[in-house]
């Protein structure tokens, strides 16, 4: 069987940024890989760890700056990856979630997966969209919000978490998306031979024409036009001075509200 | 003219909140060009939820009687349906855990482009959708430049309406194609409680990812005790482990709406401030004062939770 998992390098910003137009300055970013592609990659590997049959392939859409990102999901037990780039991505805005299924149904195209796992969201735009767009596309079933998989002959048993502390039980067909959700397990850490072996292991760049694409793959409809700070909207009373001075305020009015007083 | 095709969501026998949130986004976008709004009502008892749903600015409520629970190989089949019925201009879902599971396969099928989790859609000539990213810090617009599109709005952005209003009910008819059900939900389970109900608790000690360490929820645990509270987590601390699931606040955890709720190194995620908003007195205690928790707090202090929580406990010594 084979396990494709998609990983995005995401942005985090830093406190205090900056934005440079469309974009939030270069140097205010720290790259990451996405928290919820963290579980999925973590998933994947216990399916190859539990089954000697299971290849598991991640694959990413990124700048080659994201090789380093990739290169820790190799050194916790990816196979190999696949890093698709193209001069025509270089000035895409923001690239949604059309563009990203495209993308990826070639890749699926390519290396014939059973079985296809994404993270809920990515961190950065957060569209939540990806995995059951592309399974939609290449005419998979699919679930989002997974916390929990068991995998019995052609079906996936899951849960999904849906609102309020309630899971859903759901068997679906397998070919399969998941869409897995942060908690669906705990997420090794590299082990020195994992990041030792992770230089060997392959990162092959795709393009767009390896793809079979061309540049209109990545043409959108969506434009991003404005991109500001949002006005805070606090009228919190703040409590200034230092640690002491604060707490000493904040414990006044706890008190006020009857706190810690019998 | 541009109509407006908004799909309401219910869950065990009751309609979910963002369905009345979408009839507000749906009629304000729709008459921003004199459209028409439609709301699609999918599965369990459609002719109740219809008549609820019977508010002003509502057109039309189609009703399509299939299954009880939301099944989203139903949904995508009902609405794609629909969508060629109808021609609407936008297709308005939820951004909801069920949002996410079939709002991307509509917009694919129906080759509409997809802008999800708005919190501000604007109809000037073309849609203009404003959205957060990384992690509420940004605000973007997005502009939509095809003459459609599928949009997911996020949930408790928009008011509700009371007002009542005369649409017309109409039963849709779809031949849902079983052979493309490829999933069958077959049941729901509450996530078990354990001894402590945080829903229950005046006073709730909650602490987020800024702890930093799993060895530091002493420190926090230790307030909780001085302040004769209960100790609650955003999602990261139980993820990790640290802190049993019963003691999630947020969106996937418990609502709670305690007396004093103090938020110690927690940024106030969209999905955390969804189970904590209705906290009487909130309080954040976070290093960066621009942290999206300060937009709903009463008190804030913009300090280290490791400098400020020692000194708070002394406080109550
Ligand atoms: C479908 C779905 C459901 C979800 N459900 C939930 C849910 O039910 N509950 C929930 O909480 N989340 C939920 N989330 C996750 C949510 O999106 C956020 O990821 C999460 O709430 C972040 O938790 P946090 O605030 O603890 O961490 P972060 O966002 O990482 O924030 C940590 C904060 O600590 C501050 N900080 C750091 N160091 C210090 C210090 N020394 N002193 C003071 N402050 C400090 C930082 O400035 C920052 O603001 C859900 C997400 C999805 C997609
Ligand atoms: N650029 C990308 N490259 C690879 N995978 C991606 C990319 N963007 C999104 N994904 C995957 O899709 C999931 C959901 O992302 P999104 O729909 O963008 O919020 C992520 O957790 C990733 O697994």
């Amino acid at each position: 069987m084979k396990v494709l998992v998609t990983v995005k390098e995401v942005a985090e910003v830093e406190e205090d940024f900056e934005l440079d137009g469309l974009h939030v300055a270069e140097q205010f970013l720290e790259y990451d890989l996405n928290e919820w592609d963290e579980y999925a990659v973590e998933e994947a590997v216990q399916l190859a760890e539990e089954d000697d049959d299971v290849e598991v392939v991640s694959v990413t859409i990124g700048p080659e700056r994201s090789e380093e990102t990739i290169r820790m999901a190799l050194a916790k037990g990816v196979d190999r990856a696949i890093r698709v780039w193209d001069d025509a991505l270089e000035d895409v805005d923001l690239l949604d979630v059309g563009a990203k299924t495209r993308l990826l149904s070639a890749v699926v195209e390519a290396e014939e997966p059973d079985f296809v796992l994404t993270g809920v969201q990515a961190n950065d735009d957060s569209f939540g969209a990806t995995g059951v767009s592309l399974a939609s596309a290449i005419d998979f079933e699919w679930a989002a919000v997974v916390n929990d998989l068991e995998l019995e002959g052609d079906v996936a048993n899951v849960r999904r978490e849906l609102e309020g502390g309630v899971e859903e039980l759901t068997e679906v067909d397998l070919p399969a998306v998941l869409s897995i959700q942060t908690g669906i397990n705990e997420p090794r850490y590299a082990s020195l031979r994992g990041i030792r072996q992770a230089q060997s292991k392959e990162i092959k760049p795709m393009s767009l024409s390896d793809l079979g694409l061309d540049a209109s793959a990545v043409e959108s409809d969506l434009e991003l036009t404005d991109m500001y700070e949002p006005e805070t909207e606090s009228d919190a009373v703040y409590f200034e001075g230092d640690a002491g001075e604060q707490a000493a305020e904040l414990a006044t009015v706890l008190r006020e509200k009857g706190v810690g007083a019998q | 003219m541009s109509d407006v095709l908004a799909i309401t969501e219910h869950r065990r026998g009751e309609l979910r909140d963002v369905s009345f949130e979408l009839v507000t986004a749906g009629s304000d976008l729709a008459s921003q060009s004199g459209g028409d709004l439609h709301l699609a009502v999918i599965g369990g008892d459609v002719d109740a939820f219809a008549e609820e749903l019977a508010l002003d600015g509502v057109d039309t409520i189609h009703t399509v009687a299939e299954g009880d629970e939301f099944n989203h190989d139903v949904y995508v089949q009902a609405v794609t349906a629909l969508y060629e019925e109808l021609d609407p201009t936008y297709v308005l879902m939820g951004n909801t855990v069920n949002g996410l599971d079939y709002a991307p396969a509509v917009a694919e099928q129906l080759d509409l482009p997809l802008v999800t989790d708005a919190v501000g859609l604007e109809n000037e000539g073309a849609l203009t959708v404003t959205r957060e990213m990384y992690a509420s810090k940004v605000e973007s617009t997005v502009e939509v430049d095809a003459g459609t599109a599928a949009v997911t709005i996020r949930p408790g952005e928009w008011d509700v309406t009371e007002a009542a209003g005369e649409p017309a009910v109409e039963a849709f008819d779809v031949e849902i194609d079983d052979s493309r059900v490829r999933s069958r939900v077959t049941g729901f389970e509450e996530v078990g409680s354990g001894d402590v109900d945080i829903a229950d608790a005046d006073v709730l000690v909650s602490v987020g990812r800024g702890i930093e360490e799993e060895e530091n929820i002493e420190l926090v645990q230790e307030l909780a005790d001085a302040l004769d509270a209960t100790l609650s987590s955003s999602r990261p601390i139980v993820d990790n482990g640290w802190l049993p699931k019963d003691r999630q606040v947020g969106q996937s955890g418990k609502v709670v709406t305690p007396k004093v709720y103090l938020a110690i190194g927690i940024s106030g995620a969209v999905q955390h401030v969804a189970g904590m908003k209705g906290a009487e007195n909130i309080i954040a205690i976070n290093t960066d004062p621009d942290a999206p928790i300060f937009d709903i707090a009463d008190y804030g202090i913009v300090g280290d939770l490791f400098d400020v929580v020692p000194e708070l406990i002394e406080q109550f010594e």
